[in-house]
């Protein structure tokens, strides 16, 4: 059950990229690649020699597979298509994001190592955005958390599915924080640009320049798997109708479809705000992830304000 | 929040959006977006008055729902909106200073309405207490756009912001207050915001700018300004 | 009389609504519905109490009413004096919106609903705020726009306590129809919650005391008094002022009422006392340093109403009558000293109280009024304002020495100083008379009137009036049911 879950996930990651660069392409009248098109680029990765700057040492070699592992583990725990994973019990919304802060760790100790410029500009900036971005993640959810009095994700989607559609006003803010946060953090318009190579605004792509090979396409890999992993964990926690509550064939396959109907809804969602919002200055950003972190606050502010009777 | 009905989490809902957008207006440097927060902000406020009115029959209520509907979601940013394009001012944007602090006690202001209606809110029925809460920080949240904003159009969207907290805390408290008395305040807001257009005119005419911080000739220090009548 | 009562407030409105759209004799029309007004309120005034769906009379707005109509029309007398220069177009604004505020004035005070009380304050600044702009100089508009955003962000929280009165009521009160109705929440007023009933006079009290100019609410008055023209003037210091602190004493009423078993029962007093003390001496040290004539008797209003608030918040009969009494002769009084302003800086051509000099001299008719006035204000004996400062002390020392100590301080400073700045206006050298106008006249008389009425409730307090205060006085600072 456990490894096709985590098979699954991580064969799907590169579609909901290719999905979202083909609609982002249409939307500006290209034709664009096929959806498939991350996964021919990281066959053809694999396939190549890693080239290894004679100034780094061990730890660039080793940061793709350590970021990898780490992303995967995070979506390992995830409720993808059912409640009741194998990892239901450990599955707590401190654990996922600390995976996914070793995951950040690994990639910016290898973009310093090999003392080039712009991977020690890239892992600067990307820190002093995920300074902020993670605080708010952690806060939005935790104003989840208090409505399902668990802080374990498996609870908090189940106790969501139990209590059916509720309008809840704390919902309201988190999901605009999260969605800000997320955002951000998987380097997407307005904060960052998947696409260009400009040193004045590029925090992402400037921190896998100096891998090549098997290495980038471990880290672009680890890239596609972290935006599956916040468009499931917003799927699950804003809209868990169709999870499976047991593990029948033909409620994994109902499962299955609802996701897919929830994650193609996402990155039409995510193509459209790429194509209408500009980027915005570096220096920006911070602002806008304050915002977001205010909104999370006031998340959990109409939490004790309006849902909780005493 | 689980034995809710569904009348009382819409409520609950609509007061979060108020709530939203009420910190739009504080974060909006543009002032289209502005008009429109304040607009939606109204039919919000609106809608809440309209859920309580068919939950508790009240006729009345409907009524001065629909007649807030009107004015503070159509009508007033309407003519906000002409008076925008009458000073051509489409296209301005403030630059606001020390923006994330101006948030953030925004957000103390929250937390003080809540310490300050705690004690009431107990003491209604079901959702309403809570409601006025948010009022509160929706009044206080306008006093402080009023504050921190230089541009008079922006200083007067935070003056509606007000009147819409007030009538949100109005509905929440007390089911809507008499229809003379509701009659009268929109008449007032009616005609105060006639006023402020023909204030936007003069302040125009007499310093060029909408930037109500260089209306600043009167001081403790300034002289006596002669030509005057007496 | 429920019929005179309701004159008093419809004629104003619709001479209001006459006078827009009528341009021919508009200072007669004015004159004729003022004095019409002012007759329907002593009518009323006159006949018994009423407590009806819309509009009452009880012994508290007795007092108020009567000197409203009074500061009215001797205003109205002096208006066409000061309309002149401003021509016909200046003056098709200037009635209607006199009258409107007057009609507002008149509302505030006789209405029966709380609501209504909030909604014609409100009005009241809507009416005014285009007259402090009338110059339409930069000054003008700048004051006027601070008066507007001001006031209006204040009765906003004026308004929300309001709604909180409403909500203990509905709690408190079978009919939720009657939640906000004077009479009926004098009847209950023990039974509201005395936690709610706390918060919202809070809150009323920062509302109408921006109103009423208390300190540190008070920063739009002194710039619109700089800016407006003095009928107007006269109408705020004389009425609004007085009105706005009325609302707050019945605000006051039902708090005492809800909060007299509570631990925190004397918090509102405390508030007052505060507030009140503040605002005598900023503005008694800020008298001094004034250089335009408006804006000195501006502070000179804050004071006084600082002296009053003070006085209700004693909270004793003697000490609420003091302050009734404080605020007729007040209103009185400074209506009086405005019009007499205004035409002492049309004769000197200035409004600097450095370039005014040898009143005496120019035109002793006039000087000899704004000497008596000014006299009035700072406090001197035969002037009713002396009686009611030393009732108010003696009542204060009673209970609360230090704190009538310091108001006293304060007193002395606000009358040296004012001593201080008269004094050469009217005795110093008269300047070349190259910029003096000599040849306008004033009709002097309704100001003397007033000042004659503030003499005779100094000396003699005839017994009617002493009747009316002593009733009001009784009414509030004895506890409601």
């Amino acid at each position: 059950m456990l490894p096709l879950q985590i098979l699954l996930f991580a064969l799907a990651a590169p579609l909901l990229n290719g999905w979202v660069d083909m609609l982002r392409a249409r939307l500006q009248n290209r034709r664009g690649p096929s959806p498939l098109q991350p996964w021919r680029n990281l066959r053809r990765l694999f396939a190549k020699e890693p080239v290894v700057p004679h100034t780094a040492s061990w730890l660039f070699r080793m940061a793709p597979y350590v970021m990898f592992a780490a992303t995967l583990l995070a979506s390992s725990a995830l409720p993808m298509l059912t409640v009741q994973t194998p990892l239901a019990s450990v599955t707590d919304v401190l654990v996922l994001t600390g995976f996914l802060t070793l995951a950040r760790v690994a990639l910016m100790i290898g973009s310093l190592d090999p003392g080039t410029a712009f991977g020690g500009l890239g892992a600067s900036r990307e820190l002093m955005l995920s300074a902020l971005a993670e605080p708010t993640l952690l806060l939005g959810l935790f104003s989840l958390a208090m409505t399902a009095h668990s802080s374990n994700l498996a609870v908090l989607v189940g106790h969501l599915l139990d209590t059916g559609m509720m309008l809840r006003p704390s919902f309201l803010f988190t999901l605009l924080a999260l969605l800000m946060v997320a955002g951000v953090e998987n380097g997407r318009l307005p904060a960052d640009n998947t696409t260009t190579h400009l040193e004045l605004t590029m925090v992402h792509e400037a921190m896998v320049l100096e891998w090549s090979g098997r290495h980038l396409a471990l880290v672009e890999w680890s890239g596609h798997m972290k935006l599956l992993f916040y468009g499931i964990l917003l799927a699950d926690l804003f809209a868990p109708w169709g999870l499976a509550d047991h593990a029948s064939p033909a409620m994994l396959a109902l499962a299955l479809l609802c996701l897919m109907g929830k994650l193609a809804a996402l990155g039409v969602v995510l193509a459209l705000t790429e194509a209408l919002l500009p980027k915005m200055r570096l220096f920006r950003a911070p602002g806008m992830l304050n915002l977001a972190f205010l909104l999370a606050v006031l998340g959990l502010f109409s939490h004790v304000i309006l849902e909780h009777n005493p | 929040m689980t034995s809710m009905p569904l009348a009382e989490q819409g409520v609950a809902f609509l007061a979060g959006l108020v709530l939203l957008t009420s910190f739009v207006l504080l974060s909006q440097t543009r002032l289209v977006p502005v008009i429109y927060a304040c607009a939606i902000q109204g039919m919000c406020v609106a809608l809440v008055a309209l859920l309580r009115g068919i939950v508790d029959g009240r006729g009345e209520l409907l009524v001065s729902a629909l007649l807030t509907f009107a004015l503070k979601g159509l009508c007033i940013p309407w003519m906000l909106d002409r008076q925008l394009d009458r000073l051509a001012l489409h296209r301005s944007a403030e630059v606001l200073d020390h923006q994330g602090l101006v948030l953030f006690s925004g957000a103390a202001l929250v937390v003080f309405s809540y310490w300050v209606v705690l004690p009431l809110a107990q003491m209604a029925s079901s959702i309403h207490g809570s409601v006025i809460m948010v009022s509160l920080a929706v009044v206080l949240l306008g006093l402080l756009m009023m504050v921190v904003r230089h541009q008079a159009m922006a200083q007067v969207v935070g003056f509606m912001a007000m009147e819409n907290g007030l009538f949100l805390a109005a509905v929440a408290a007390t089911g809507g207050m008499p229809l003379v008395v509701e009659l009268g305040i929109a008449f007032d807001v009616l005609l105060a915001m006639v006023l402020f257009g023909i204030f936007f005119l003069h302040i125009r005419e007499n310093i060029d700018s909408m930037d109500v911080d260089r209306l600043s000739a009167l001081t403790e220090e300034s002289g006596v300004v002669e030509k005057q009548w007496p | 009389m429920a019929m005179s009562l309701w004159l008093a407030v419809l004629i104003p409105g619709a001479a209001a609504i006459l006078l827009a759209f009528h341009r021919q004799h508009q200072a007669q029309i004015n004159l004729w519905a003022s004095a019409l007004a002012c007759i329907a309120a002593l009518l009323a005034v006159l006949g018994p109490a009423h407590a009806g769906t819309v509009l009452m009379l009880d012994a508290i707005n007795k007092p108020f009413l009567l000197t409203t109509g009074f500061i009215t029309l001797t205003v109205a007398l002096s208006c066409p004096y000061f309309l002149e220069p401003a021509g016909k177009g200046g003056a098709a604004l200037f009635y209607p919106l006199f009258q409107a505020f007057s009609c507002t004035m008149q509302l505030a005070l006789a209405c029966s609903n709380i609501g209504i009380l909030w909604v014609a304050l409100e009005g009241a600044t809507l009416a005014t705020v285009l007259l402090v702009a009338f110059n339409r100089t930069p000054q003008a508009v700048e004051a006027a726009w601070k008066y507007f955003v001001l006031c209006g962000v204040g009765i906003a929280q004026a308004l929300f306590g309001t709604v909180l009165v409403a909500f203990a009521a509905h709690q408190a009160l079978d009919d939720p129809q009657q939640a906000m109705n004077w009479p009926a929440l004098h009847a209950a007023a023990s039974h509201l919650d005395p936690t709610v009933m706390g918060i919202a006079f809070v809150f009323c009290l920062v509302g109408y005391g921006t109103k009423a100019g208390l300190v540190p609410l008070h920063q739009w008055l002194p710039d619109a008094y700089s800016a407006a023209i003095a009928p107007l003037l006269a109408m705020l210091s004389g009425t609004l002022l007085n009105v706005a602190l009325y609302a707050l004493l019945r605000i006051k009423m039902l708090t005492d009422a809800a909060l007299a078993t509570s631990a925190s029962h004397d918090i509102p007093n405390m508030l007052l006392l505060a507030f009140g003390l503040a605002s005598t001496l900023l503005a008694a040290l800020l008298l001094l340093r004034q250089r335009d004539i408006k804006r000195l008797f501006g502070y000179s209003s804050i004071e006084h109403m600082g002296i009053a608030t003070f006085a209700l918040g004693l909270g004793t009969p003697l000490a609420t009558f003091a302050a009734l009494l404080h605020l007729l002769c007040h209103g009185l009084g400074k209506a009086a000293l405005f019009i007499i302003v205004g035409a002492v800086t049309r004769k000197a051509g200035s409004r600097s109280t450095e370039r005014i000099r040898g009143l005496l001299h120019l035109d002793p008719r006039l000087g000899w009024a704004f000497m008596a006035a000014a006299a009035a204000m700072a406090g001197l004996p035969p002037f009713g304002l002396f009686v009611s400062e030393l009732l108010i002390l003696t009542s204060a020392a009673a209970h609360q020495p230090w704190l009538a100590a310091s108001l006293a301080l304060c007193m002395v400073i606000a009358f040296a100083a004012l001593l201080r700045q008269v004094q050469p206006m009217v005795l110093g050298e008269a300047p070349a008379a190259t910029t003096m106008q000599t040849k306008e006249t004033i009709a002097l008389w309704p100001s003397w009137l007033q000042l004659g009425l503030v003499v005779i409730l100094g000396l003699l307090m005839p017994p009617p009036i002493l009747h009316v205060l002593q009733n009001a006085a009784i009414r509030i600072s004895i506890p409601l049911p």
